[in-house]
């Protein structure tokens, strides 16, 4: 498992999308924290970023790299190996090499300018997000054979939790506005985990506007520690439930 | 006693110069009720340092109270612990502690009734209910007298400085914290609060009703529950204050509600969930405030006429300007917005393109707080771009002219 792991980093990173990735993420966040004046106010600037490139680019890429690696999986299966372990060595090998390339590109610059408790919660929850957006990857590649319809599978999953969901939700809240709907508004941003990162970290960045009715009841539930706990155990259900249901399909797939 | 007789003696031949008693230990065993009764308009009673049990204290005529060494009147938190009731009377340097409590009577540490050029400066008060009490007061001055109280609920204590029905009073370096309300003022006019510091009172640092033509003048607000209110009054002028840190679903800087013909000038409102919140308020100017860090700088309801923002600073602010209708009577000009984003190609420092400082998402959250859920996603950043190129359901009136491209220097 371990050689496995080994050789799918060394292959993506003679891949060299990798780094142009790390670099870019690297350039931008330097450039974002010596722009803003402030760093609480560059890190609100990479929140967008890093709510919307590293989600794009984690899924897209893991995709491509399954349908492109599919013979060496091939080759794989035919020896005497598990398939459960071939295909998580091949998620910890991808997912480990985006969170590296996230961690040097944006966590560097993170714990340089802003080493703060909001800080490290941005890294933790980039680092997850990456994780997920690898994860949800390997649940759309193992269900299409078909390259093209996977990829657009993929872009169409990435559209939904970084655009289409919020527009969905909006709609809802205007429906039902005659409800009370602080509560549920908590529950229905679980069932998005960027939502979720962006509220994580806005709680502890934007407090002031946040602190509307919604926002008290935010921060009742997320701002405890019980809150953290819940709001991570469920961003860590967004990595192993669609990786458990890759691994259950991939293990009766006929390759 | 030999001195008091020596006093009491000399004021029987020249009764008509004002003369000095000594309460204390070393002279004998009287308590000041007893010297107050004895002495008579215009005398000076000094208090040697001590604890003093008087229960309630009534000062009935016009004479000075002096504490040496802040002597403690402790009022078993039974008792209202100074009364009152005449005019041309001055406490100094006392510390009152534990006085009564209860609705019905509203007792105080220190409470004026019915009279005029009180003065009470440089007093200490500690765990009262209402601290120092004035009603149907004038020309009183109420000067560097530290309040500290311990409010648990809003029902089981009073407000620091409360004023009712009174006339010409001042306010002034008082430090007020733990009451209900800090400064309290009801039918109080032209009267200056000037230089008091108003903290951690669990509803407002300033509450402020029907008292017209006073003024408010480097104070500050911080850490309320509430912030401050001002409501049902006209003639106000508010400069040079400070409203930090009053957070909370219904916590304000400055509350303004039914205001008109007044002045807010030289203020910061720094780091409150709703900088100004303003309903039916007319006939205002706002000049030369600074706004950073709030939620909301200013929340202007649709119900506000006439008021004139000019050359403030906005900066930081999650939301500059929130309203809930899309109809606009008041100007705003030439103010600093940080958020502008618009250009300056004749170099005079004003932006060439007017700015809207209302957004769509905070119209929508006016409406439907719980879409909080979804502030500062991209899908909303969209949105509010589209609306500031074509703007649909923010008022199309409420734009500054001429922005300015650098911030004033406030």
């Amino acid at each position: 498992m371990k050689k496995i792991i080994k050789f799918v980093i060394i292959d993506i990173l003679r891949n060299k999308i990798v780094l142009v990735y790390t670099l870019f993420l690297l350039i931008t966040s330097l450039s974002v924290f010596n722009l803003e004046d402030n760093s609480a106010k560059g890190l609100l600037s990479l929140l967008n970023l890093i709510l919307f490139i590293v989600p794009l680019v984690s899924i897209i890429f893991s995709t491509i790299y399954i349908y492109n690696s599919s013979e060496f999986i091939e080759l794989l299966v035919s020896q005497p190996l598990q398939r459960k372990n071939i295909w998580l060595s091949l998620f910890f090998g991808l997912s480990g090499s985006m969170v590296m390339a996230f961690f040097i590109g944006a966590g560097i610059p993170i714990l340089i300018y802003e080493p703060s408790p909001t800080g490290l919660m941005m890294l933790a929850i980039g680092c997850i997000i990456t994780v997920i957006f690898v994860a949800i990857a390997f649940l759309t590649t193992v269900n299409t054979r078909d390259k093209a319809k996977g990829i657009g599978t993929a872009i169409l999953l990435w559209l939904y939790f970084a655009l289409l969901f919020d527009g969905l939700v909006l709609f809802i809240l205007f429906q039902f506005s005659d409800y009370p709907l602080e509560k549920v508004v908590v529950i229905i941003s679980a069932l998005n985990p960027i939502d979720l990162g962006r509220i994580l970290i806005l709680l502890r960045l934007d407090v002031s506007a946040l602190m509307g009715y919604t926002g008290a009841v935010f921060k009742d539930f997320f701002g405890t520690n019980m809150g953290l706990i819940v709001a991570f155990t469920t961003l860590l259900l967004w990595c192993v439930i669609p990786l458990g249901l890759s691994v259950i399909k991939f293990k009766k797939k006929d390759l | 006693m030999n001195l008091l007789l020596r006093y009491i003696l000399f004021f029987t031949f020249f009764p008509a110069i004002a003369g000095t008693y000594h309460v204390g230990k070393k002279f004998g065993t009287q308590t000041i009720q007893q010297t107050i009764n004895q002495a008579s308009d215009g005398d000076t009673i000094l208090v040697e340092p001590g604890i003093y049990h008087e229960k309630n204290l009534l000062v009935n005529k016009s004479i000075v109270l002096k504490g040496i060494d802040f002597p403690v009147l402790d009022g078993e938190s039974k008792y209202e612990i100074i009364s009152i009731k005449a005019s041309y009377v001055t406490i100094d340097g006392f510390k009152v502690i534990h006085s009564g409590s209860g609705t019905l009577e509203d007792p105080a540490g220190i409470k004026i009734y019915d009279s005029h050029n009180v003065t009470i400066i440089n007093n200490k008060l500690h765990d009262t209910f209402f601290g120092i009490y004035t009603q149907y007061g004038k020309n009183c001055i109420i000067k560097n007298n530290t309040l500290q109280s311990y409010a648990v609920a809003e029902q089981q204590i009073g407000n620091g400085i409360h004023c009712w029905k009174c006339d010409s009073m001042q306010i002034i370096g008082n430090t007020i914290s733990g009451h209900r309300d800090g400064i309290y003022f009801e039918f109080v006019t032209n009267s200056v609060i000037w230089r008091n510091i108003s903290t951690k009172n669990i509803r407002y640092g300033l509450h402020f009703m029907f008292s017209n033509d006073d003024a408010y003048i480097t104070n500050v607000f911080k850490n309320n529950g509430a912030g401050v209110a001002v409501m049902f009054t006209h003639g106000v002028k508010m400069f040079n204050n400070l409203f930090e840190e009053n957070w909370g679903d219904a916590a304000y800087g400055l509350l303004l509600k039914e205001i008109s013909d007044s002045y807010i000038e030289g203020n910061r409102f720094i780091r409150n969930t709703s900088g100004i919140f303003m309903e039916g308020v007319n006939r205002v100017q706002m000049q030369n405030n600074l706004f950073k860090n709030n939620g909301w700088a200013m929340k202007v309801q649709a119900s506000c006429m006439d008021i004139t923002v000019i050359g403030n600073n906005f900066i930081s602010n999650t939301f500059d300007v929130g309203t809930n209708g899309s109809l606009v009577l008041n100007t705003f000009n030439s103010n600093y917005w940080d958020k502008y984003e618009g250009y300056d190609l004749n170099k005079d420092k004003i932006g060439d393109i007017p700015f809207r400082p209302v957004s769509l998402f905070s119209m929508i959250l006016e409406k439907m707080p719980p879409a909080m859920m979804l502030f500062r996603s991209f899908m909303v950043t969209i949105l509010d771009k589209t609306e500031k190129i074509i703007p649909s359901i923010t008022p199309e009136n409420l734009k500054d002219d001429s922005p300015l491209m650098k911030a004033l220097p406030l």
